[in-house]
C-alpha cells in the first residue's frame, strides 16, 4: 500500500472481464452446478435471462480482491458486509473500486464503502469493507 | 402475527446443520485463486488462502442426484417456503485468523431468523443462516451471516 489512507480518498480500481472458462472453472470449484452461470438456453429460455449470470460470490471477491491488493502486506482485510443488488453477465466487463470512509490511525483500523459496477455505472455488488493496517511504517 | 409464516415454518428458527470438517489443501486454495482472477503470488502459490475461500471449501458437496433441475443442491437447513423466487441476498462476514494449508476446519450453519416484511411488490420472506467456521482447537476463524430474501 503507497500512501498513507485519508478518508475519502478513492483506491485503485480493477476491472474484470466476465469470461465463459472463468465461470466455469469458479462455479465447479464451488460445485456450484446452477444452470444460470453454464447453461445459456435454461438461463435465457427459463429464467429469462439475457445472458450468462456471473455467479453473485466471485463478484464478492472482487470486493474483496481490490481492498486485498491495495493493502498488499500492509494490513488484513477483517470484515466484509455486502449484497447482490444487480446480476452481471458473461461478456461484460465490470469494474472493482472503493474508498475510505474511515481510518483511525491508532488502531490502524481502516473501513471502505467498495462497490463492483458495470459498464452503464450501475452498482451491482455495493458492501463495506474492514481492515486492519499491521505494519507500521 | 405472520399471515405467510405458519408455525411449522417458524418452528425451524434455530435449526442446526451437521458439522462439516474439512481439510485446506494448497491445492484448493490455487485453484480458487485461479478462477477468481486474483494476482497475488501468495494466494496463487497456495500458501494461504484469500478471504472468501470458506465459501468454497464448505459449499455443499451433494450427488448429482439430489440437485433440482435447475442443478441447485436443496438446503437441507430451510423448511419449504410459501415463496421461493429467491432474490438478491447479502453477506456479513468476519475474519478471525488467516486460514493455510493443512488447517482442518470445521463449519456449523444455524438458520437463526425466519420474518417477512411488505415489500413494494408483495409480501417479501428473509431469513438468515450463521455459519461459525472452527480450527481444531475451537477458536473461531471465520463468521459469516448470510440474509436471503424470497418474493
Amino acid at each position: 500500500m503507497s500512501p498513507a489512507p485519508t478518508v475519502g480518498m478513492a483506491i485503485p480500481e480493477r476491472q474484470h472481464y466476465c469470461d465463459e472458462v472463468q465461470q466455469m472453472l469458479y462455479n465447479a470449484s464451488l460445485w456450484n452446478g446452477h444452470r444460470i452461470h453454464f447453461d445459456m438456453p435454461y438461463a435465457t429460455e427459463v429464467e429469462g435471462y439475457p445472458g450468462l449470470v456471473v455467479a453473485g460470490p466471485l463478484m464478492g471477491d472482487w470486493l474483496h480482491q481490490v481492498v486485498d491488493e491495495w493493502l498488499g502486506d500492509a494490513g488484513m482485510i477483517t470484515g466484509i458486509e455486502y449484497s447482490n443488488r444487480i446480476a452481471a453477465y458473461v461478456g461484460e466487463t465490470v469494474t472493482a473500486g472503493g474508498t475510505v470512509t474511515a481510518y483511525d490511525e491508532a488502531t490502524g483500523e481502516v473501513a471502505l464503502e467498495v462497490f463492483v459496477k458495470n459498464e452503464r455505472d450501475e452498482v451491482l455488488t455495493p458492501g463495506v469493507i474492514t481492515a486492519t493496517l499491521t505494519s507500521a511504517s | 402475527m405472520s399471515a405467510l409464516l405458519s408455525e411449522d415454518v417458524l418452528s425451524h428458527i434455530g435449526k442446526q446443520s451437521e458439522p462439516r470438517r474439512e481439510i485446506v489443501t494448497r491445492r484448493d486454495i490455487r485453484k480458487y485463486a485461479i478462477a477468481t482472477d486474483n494476482r497475488q503470488a501468495k494466494y496463487l502459490d497456495g500458501d494461504v488462502a484469500p478471504p472468501l475461500f470458506h465459501l468454497h471449501l464448505f459449499w455443499d458437496v451433494v450427488p448429482l442426484s439430489e440437485l433440482s433441475p435447475d442443478g441447485v443442491s436443496i438446503d437441507s437447513l430451510l423448511p419449504k417456503f410459501p415463496l421461493e423466487k429467491a432474490m438478491a441476498g447479502g453477506l456479513d462476514i468476519t475474519y478471525h485468523k488467516p486460514i493455510k494449508p493443512g488447517d482442518w476446519l470445521t463449519a456449523t450453519r444455524t438458520l437463526t431468523n425466519i420474518y417477512e416484511k411488505a415489500g413494494r411488490s408483495g409480501p417479501l420472506i428473509f431469513y438468515e443462516v450463521l455459519m461459525e467456521v472452527r480450527g481444531d482447537d475451537d477458536e473461531l476463524v471465520v463468521t459469516e451471516k448470510t440474509t436471503r430474501i424470497l418474493r
